[in-house]
């Protein structure tokens, strides 16, 4: 057997959550989707454990999208707070854990040498922010609102606006790459990316609220979205009481 | 109290280097002179089935230090911290698909009981095209405990030495480090074993 007989069925974890491999719709599946089934096995310490803890090394700049592009200006765009929890699956916060996000600018350009498309570049706009959870698990970026992006999966492909969220959490199960996206946009049906999400909860899961007490007067509209991350209630195989120890930031090469 | 349903998954897409390679976040050298250990490099591939290579995949690493210690709250069962090694690597593939990685080889971490598991580098891959990270280990070939490893003996047997790195006898590293070959094949003929994590 060289391929697996449900190759369309391989997925990590729960299949009412998270995508399959293979999204046909979505081509660069085709090519990079594993084949054979995945491998099931028992939770160690490897796995238990994870550099989120230790990962600390951010300024409080970085959170501020509009204005850590080192040129001094500010990024065109409407001004935006995307903030939200993260959360275990047992809604526990998920404190000092690492955000790290990237998008396109207002006009839907990415600041990427392989994004060609004539949108205008921002100068005053790189689209990389990065925080910390506080000790409630809150984040908070301030950013310009992404615009639609083209791409050529399909004719006339637009990727609706979205910002890409990297999370780390505790340990190695709670790793995620995600992306957040916007109410009320058009595109959201006709995006095989977002569609390769299972339709209803987990898919609309993705999509931030407008909040209008997270919105500054004569500032900036604000967005809300939490974010809930596996791993809290794996256990070990067997453990031997464990020594729980601080974990150190440690020197960096 | 019922379980939060978890945030689902996306692609990292071909532009993540702006958000995930920043100066400080490119980590392919985790450890230097005073960090504990045999110094090591890793290098290797990231390909699809026909050979062709995967030119925009992120790859992160995470190990026990070389007393077999992880840099975690969870993870000091056995050995001690090292203050020169965070455990972490993270790179990017460049335009042949190739990786590398500067490290020690890490010792053997707790298993069940009074068992150890070899030594071995957990591995995370991701990519335009990948919904889902890919989560794999890596493991060395002639490392005597390697074989009876159990985590390794779950992966079917005919696919275990897509897990195995081999020291490349014809290769010096910098600093006279043994070099170790490990290519990741994310689809097709030679498909690395990945895990359901």
């Amino acid at each position: 057997m060289d391929i697996a007989t449900n190759f369309e069925a391989i997925v990590r974890g729960d299949k009412e959550i998270f995508p399959p491999y293979l999204y046909e719709a979505y081509q660069s599946t085709r090519l990079r989707a594993p084949r054979q089934p995945l491998v099931e096995i028992p939770l160690t310490i490897s796995e238990l454990t994870g550099p989120g803890p230790y990962i600390s090394r951010v300024a409080p700049e970085d959170a501020d999208l509009t204005r850590n592009s080192g040129t001094g200006g500010e990024a065109i765009g409407q001004r935006i707070i995307v903030t939200g929890r993260v959360l275990d699956e047992n809604g526990r916060p998920i404190p000092n854990t690492l955000l790290e996000v990237w998008q396109a600018n207002a006009s839907g350009r990415y600041f990427h040498e392989r994004d060609q498309w004539p949108g205008p570049l921002d100068p005053n706009f790189i689209g990389m922010g990065r925080c910390l959870t506080n000790e409630q698990g809150e984040y908070r970026f301030l950013t310009v609102r992404p615009g639609a992006y083209p791409w050529k999966n399909h004719t006339n492909a637009w990727r609706p606006a979205h910002i890409h969220f990297s999370v780390f959490g505790p340990n190695m199960l709670s790793r995620l790459v995600t992306q957040m996206y916007f109410t009320d946009d058009p595109l959201h049906n006709l995006d095989p990316i977002m569609s390769s999400v299972p339709a209803g909860k987990a898919r609309e899961h993705l999509i931030a609220a407008y909040d209008h007490n997270v919105t500054e007067e004569e500032w900036a509209l604000g967005y809300r979205w939490d974010i809930v991350l596996g791993g809290a209630g794996a256990t070990p195989f067997e453990n031997e009481a464990a020594k729980t120890k601080e974990a150190k930031e440690v020197k960096s090469r | 109290m019922s379980k939060l349903p978890l945030t689902s998954s996306s692609t990292v897409g071909p532009f993540f280097s702006i958000g995930l390679l920043t100066k400080d976040m490119m980590r392919p050298a985790l450890a230097g002179p005073e960090t504990e250990g045999e110094p090591i490099r890793i290098e290797g591939r990231v390909l699809v089935g026909a050979g062709e290579p995967v030119v925009d995949a992120l790859l992160e690493i995470w190990q026990a230090n070389a007393s077999g210690c992880y840099n975690h709250p969870a993870g000091q069962t056995t050995g001690t911290l090292d203050p020169n090694f965070s455990g972490f690597g993270r790179t990017g593939t460049a335009k042949d698909g190739s990786f590398w990685f500067e490290t020690i080889k890490p010792g053997p971490v707790p298993f069940e009981g009074e068992t150890l598991q070899a030594p071995h580098i957990n591995l995370t891959i991701f990519s335009r095209g990948l919904l889902n990270h890919l989560a794999t280990r890596l493991y060395f070939e002639d490392e005597a405990a390697t074989a009876s490893d159990p985590v390794l003996q779950k992966v079917p047997a005919e696919r275990r030495s897509t897990l195995l790195a081999r020291q490349d006898t014809g290769a010096t590293g910098s600093g006279g480090k043994t070099v170790y070959r490990f290519n990741i094949i994310m689809q097709g003929e030679g498909e690395t074993a990945f895990f359901n994590l």
